[in-house]
């Protein structure tokens, strides 16, 4: 409890690799929400004790595909309501998961647990520089109220640089 | 880059070879060249291979059209009619109607009976949630698994010959079958709430155990909505009545997910039950049990202190009529695929939860 600013929490952690169980690295980090202003997201410092595996292939192989794709892709629930998600998809599920973490974290107080629940649209928009950019409108479960909270967000990647969102505005409810 | 399938032991021995396709030619040559001599076995391993997963697809399919396939997710209809098929297939398994919801469609649970009249009973039900499609179909496979397991399995022709057990695996149909038409995320009823664009209540917050504290909300637009009373919900009253009329259960058990939790009372405060010391050790021999399958971690503790304060629960409303053994199960996963798992966990996932319930059923 740290008078008129916050809470902060301490906290030791394991980072599994979604894609590799066996993968995995130690993290320390300190999450400090603020005292009622409810703008402002929790400020978090992290330490990783160990390295991230590279994906430099993968992540090529990924780039160039799209880059190449004639028309622009296109695609709805991911997951489909059985759970399942084309493999040729599975990236742009990962994209988004990585992205809405992001506005998890913006969006995230002591009282609310946010995870994506389902990607209900997602568009790719060609752009003119190096940049992938997806438009994307994913729905967030927020297990404390139990809401569906639709957010669309604007998502730019490129292997170099990683992920940014560049846009994002949560819609009226489901 | 050859792949030995037979390797070289001895002179005069034969040797089987799989060979690339861009290497044929060149091996072809050598083996010329040295005077060795070949056939061919397979022309195209490919081809052969294509064929298999062929053949396996079809009679996959086959094995399909005429049984249930427990591994994927079915229509309420479907699951009605697998219903009727265990019923008939079974003497001491019964379809009963527990009641119909607000849509007018029934409340069909089934009931496991070798005899004798009022025996202490067992309830289980999956889906007061409709979007939690795992617990439906989790449910189904359990029904099945108890029902071929009388007069195998030990412990259920022990359990059966002593107790009834009723198992209601869509205890929300509107809202389940909302969810294949309309809104895959539905969580609520389908009743009509006056005075709003908004329809449906939580139904588990409508139970008469704290109704209206807090922890559910008191918006109709809000997906824990509590609904104008208690028991408001035909879906919950009808089960209410009917466990309050039966008498004699001895354990309520209910099916969510996600979250991988096992909980028990209480929801609606965070103090104690009197039971507590038992029925934590009770939750983590079941959690282990669970654990034993496949590893899933299941966290153990009271509802208020492990999920969220939560008012008007199922759990607390039966442990509070005197149903001594109340838990709440959140099946897989953590968050990854969460409401949408993938169909090829549905089996893995009742196969574990199962071994949590005979866990529990056990100690009943």
């Amino acid at each position: 409890d740290i008078k008129d600013v916050g809470h902060k929490y301490y906290l030791e952690l394991t980072l599994e690799d979604v894609l590799d169980k066996d993968s995995t690295v130690n993290c320390t980090a300190e999450v400090l929400y603020y005292l009622g202003n409810k703008n402002m997201a929790p400020d978090v410092q992290f330490t990783l004790e160990g390295e991230l595996k590279s994906t430099e292939e993968a992540d090529h192989v990924f780039y160039t595909r799209i880059r190449n794709l004639e028309k622009e892709l296109v695609a709805e629930n991911i997951p489909d309501s059985h759970g399942h998600v084309p493999p040729e998809l599975e990236p742009l599920h990962l994209l988004a998961w990585v992205a809405s973490g992001y506005l998890v974290w913006q969006n995230s107080t002591e009282n609310t647990q946010l995870q994506l629940a389902q990607i209900k649209h997602v568009k790719q928009v060609r752009r003119s520089d190096e940049y992938l950019q997806f438009d994307y409108v994913v729905l967030l479960h927020e297990m404390v109220s139990q809401e569906i909270i639709p957010w669309e967000m604007t998502v730019l990647w490129h292997p170099r640089d990683g992920v940014q969102v560049t846009r994002a505005s949560r819609q009226p409810g489901h | 880059q050859l792949d030995f399938w037979i390797n070289p032991s001895a002179p005069a021995l034969p040797v089987d070879v799989r060979i690339p396709a861009v290497s044929v030619q060149p091996v072809k040559a050598f083996l010329e060249s040295q005077g060795i001599e070949y056939s061919i076995l397979i022309e195209d391993l490919q081809d052969v291979l294509d064929k298999e997963k062929q053949d396996m697809a079809e009679s996959a399919q086959r094995e399909r059209s005429t049984s249930f396939d427990f591994g994927s997710y079915h229509t309420l209809d479907d699951i009605y009619a697998e219903l009727d098929h265990l019923a008939s297939e079974y003497s001491f398994v019964e379809k009963i109607q527990i009641g119909e919801s607000y849509e007018k469609r029934p409340l069909y649970a089934l009931k496991f009976s070798t005899g004798g009249s009022g025996r202490p009973a067992i309830w289980l039900d999956a889906g007061i949630h409709s979007r939690e499609w795992v617990t439906q179909a989790s449910a189904l496979w359990i029904a099945n698994q108890i029902a071929s397991g009388y007069g195998t399995d030990s412990f259920i022709t022990s359990l059966l010959d002593k107790m009834d057990l009723f198992l209601l695996p869509v205890a929300n149909p509107d809202g389940f079958v909302y969810t294949h038409t309309s809104n895959r995320m539905w969580r609520k009823t389908r009743s009509k709430n006056p005075g709003s664009v908004c329809y449906g209540v939580d139904p588990n917050r409508n139970w008469d155990a704290g109704f209206g504290g807090p922890g559910a909300s008191s918006k109709p637009c809000s997906d824990s909505y509590h609904g104008p009373s208690a028991n408001s919900e035909v879906e919950v009253k009808s089960v209410a009545d009917f466990i309050t009329n039966h008498g004699n259960f001895k354990a309520f058990l209910t099916l969510h997910s996600y979250s991988q939790l096992l909980m028990y009372p209480y929801g609606y405060k965070c103090t104690r039950p009197d039971d507590y010391a038992e029925l934590e050790s009770l939750g983590r021999a079941a959690a282990n049990a669970i654990k034993s399958v496949y590893g899933t971690t299941f966290q153990v503790g009271p509802i208020c202190s492990t999920i969220y304060q939560a008012s008007g629960g199922s759990i607390d409303w039966a442990y509070d009529q005197g149903i001594k053994y109340s838990f709440a199960f959140e099946l897989r996963d953590t968050g990854r695929y969460g409401f949408l798992l993938p169909a090829t966990q549905i089996v893995p996932a009742a196969t574990e939860t199962w071994m949590g319930l005979r866990r529990i059923m056990e100690h009943v």
